[in-house]
């Protein structure tokens, strides 16, 4: 037998089982292919559902961008939307109020983040180390209401004891309260980003006599940076777009906050208080949705700068 | 055999005749004002014994939710603690709605103040300069008083969310037509919300309708000018009008009311519809004497 008789044999033998398979391979190919679609339509869904939600908000919104006066909405402060003679649309306040609660929310919840995932990423080993994780995120499970009602019922009453202020609902309450909620997210990304740091850096450093803390430091944090920096526009995005819990806390006052204990309003629970009670395709109710088109935009500026950072890492 | 035959058919007729039950009886949806959302609900229930075929689905979220509901005609009768906006009624007239008011009773709304503030009375002067913008009471002590636990004197002025019915009159019938708001008050969402937060502060003031009144915040007795007498509010007081800050409460048909929603209208007017108003403590449209 010649190899060149085997192969015409195998290959016609093939033919013949070919034929008996097609039917087979056939609906092989259909389930193949409707799998493959449906992956698809997942992979997609999320592309669909972000220009769905825009094309929405922007409907209902554009009206009221197209003839709002630029000037007075981000200029001036007075948000009177539901007067009947002389409606004033200024959301300068409610930039500011959002601004401040998130400002402090990350002065809370950086150092908090950041120690906690340089412990649980360098220090903590085995046990200690799964449990932590687990807590961590446990914690980002919490749902914002109950945020928002601890910052009503305990943070209140001892903001007022502790500092001696007339009303416990303000920024600094606010501020808090929205720091811990985004902590734990914070600090999942700041891990995963110090856990990306090759361990030949650190058995450099260490060979070459450095400290633990010197290790941390001068190599493990710079080596970092741009995930961290990523894990902190997370933070910012999350601050940005929370909105029961900052509802419950802030104290709901329009006003630009001149310190830590005043009241202010923020962006997103000004659409969460109103937009029910509004005539569909009312002034106010357009006003509404494009706070919405704004904010939409705003947090899908430092979501993607905050992914471009972190992808960056990876592939650097 | 038979006997299976026999449950199967008497459950079908059951439910046939559970359906055409449920067909017959009409559903009303009443819809809107916070305020009125507590005597609407004791309304509907008082009226189901009265006409069992008659079901009232009542559902509250502010007098702004019951008006757009009314406009974007998805309700048979829309509650309100505040008139129609000129606004409003020429977006009903644009989706095809024509919406006809009822006055179904009255509300003071009181002004509330923690126990510990020595204030008392106030005039519609002196509520308007705490109010208003541009004309500002920023201090207790620029009302004369001194409220003790509250640092610095400073006034925490508690007030709706701008949609609110409440907030709407209140406006109107405190800093006057045109009158504005000042900036910076703190807009609770809910009446009950404004009392709790008055109870808790010694610095605050704050409105709402006289039946959110508890035992811990004190009510103004509320004067129409400086120096004029004072009165305080009360159901009474509401009915006969003496009360400076008593406004009408309403409820909204889409055109001339028919049919069972006119019987419920008609019955809610009645003496019996406004004895329960009444027990709730609301002023009643119309002079009732109840048991």
């Amino acid at each position: 037998m010649s190899p060149d008789v085997s192969t015409t044999e195998l290959s016609s033998g093939r033919t013949g089982v070919t034929a008996d398979d097609f039917d087979r391979r056939n609906l092989d190919w259909y389930v193949d292919k409707a799998v493959e679609v449906l992956v698809f339509i997942c992979g997609i869904s999320a592309i669909i559902f972000i220009i769905g939600i825009f094309t929405f908000i922007t409907k209902e919104g554009y009206a009221f961008i197209l003839q709002m006066d630029w000037v007075e909405v981000f200029t001036t402060q007075y948000w009177f939307p539901s007067d009947e003679g002389d409606p004033e649309f200024g959301i300068l306040a409610l930039i500011a109020g959002t601004a401040s609660v998130t400002g402090l929310a990350m002065a809370v919840a950086i150092p908090f983040s950041l120690g906690g995932a340089i412990f649980v990423a360098e220090f903590a080993s085995g046990k200690t180390r799964e449990v932590l994780k687990v807590l961590v995120e446990l914690l980002a499970a919490i749902p914002s209401v109950v945020w928002g009602f601890i910052g009503l019922s305990i943070m209140n009453p001892l903001i007022i004891k502790t500092f001696d202020v007339p009303v416990g609902l303000n920024v600094l309450n606010a501020g808090i309260i929205l720091g811990l909620m985004a902590a734990p997210i914070m600090t999942s990304i700041a891990e995963d980003a110090l856990k990306a740091v090759p361990d030949r850096y650190r058995e450099a450093a260490e060979a070459m006599g450095a400290t633990r803390w010197q290790i941390i430091v001068r190599v493990v944090l710079p080596a970092a940076k741009n995930g961290l920096l990523g894990a902190v526009l997370l933070g910012v995005g999350r601050g940005f777009g929370e909105t029961m819990a900052v509802l419950m806390a802030t104290g709901h006052s329009v006003n630009i906050p001149g310190s830590l204990f005043d009241s202010v309003r923020a962006l997103t629970a000004t659409i969460a208080a109103e937009l029910g009670e509004t005539a569909v395709g009312s002034e106010h109710y357009q006003a509404l949705f494009a706070i919405g088109i704004f904010l939409f935009l705003i947090t899908f500026i430092i979501n993607l700068s905050a992914d471009l950072i972190v992808r960056g890492v990876r592939e650097g | 055999m038979i006997r299976r035959r026999r449950i199967i058919a008497t459950v079908l007729v059951s439910t046939g005749l559970l359906a055409l039950g449920a067909y017959a009886r009409t559903a009303i949806q009443n819809k809107g004002s916070d305020t009125l959302v507590n005597v609407a609900q004791a309304w509907a229930e008082a009226y189901a014994k009265k006409a069992p075929e008659v079901a009232i689905a009542v559902s509250g979220g502010g007098s702004g939710t019951g008006i757009a509901a009314m406009i974007n005609g998805t309700v048979d009768i829309a509650n309100s603690s505040r008139r129609m906006k000129k606004s409003e009624i020429d977006l009903a007239t644009e989706h095809g709605q024509d919406p006809v008011e009822h006055i179904v009773g009255y509300d003071a709304l009181a002004v509330f103040l923690h126990p510990d503030n020595p204030a008392s009375t106030l005039s519609l002067k002196q509520l308007s300069s705490i109010y208003a913008r541009g004309q500002e009471f920023g201090n207790w002590s620029d009302l004369g008083v001194e409220v003790p636990g509250c640092k610095d004197n400073t006034i925490i002025v508690v007030s709706r969310q701008n949609n609110s019915g409440t907030y709407a009159y209140f406006q109107e019938a405190v800093l006057g037509k045109g009158g504005k708001y000042r900036q910076g008050t703190l807009d609770m969402h809910g009446s009950k919300d404004v009392v709790d937060l008055v109870e808790k502060t010694p610095c605050a003031i704050g409105y709402s309708g006289l039946a959110y009144a508890t035992d811990h915040v004190k009510m103004a007795c509320i004067s129409s000018e400086d120096g004029k007498a004072c009165v305080s509010p009360s159901v009474a007081t509401a009915s006969n009008r003496t009360y400076p800050i008593a406004r009408p409460l309403f409820m909204y048909t889409n055109g001339a009311p028919k049919g069972d929603v006119k019987d419920y209208l008609d019955w809610i007017l009645s003496d019996e519809g406004q004895c329960i108003i009444l027990n709730k403590g609301y002023a009643p449209a119309h002079d009732v004497t109840c048991e």
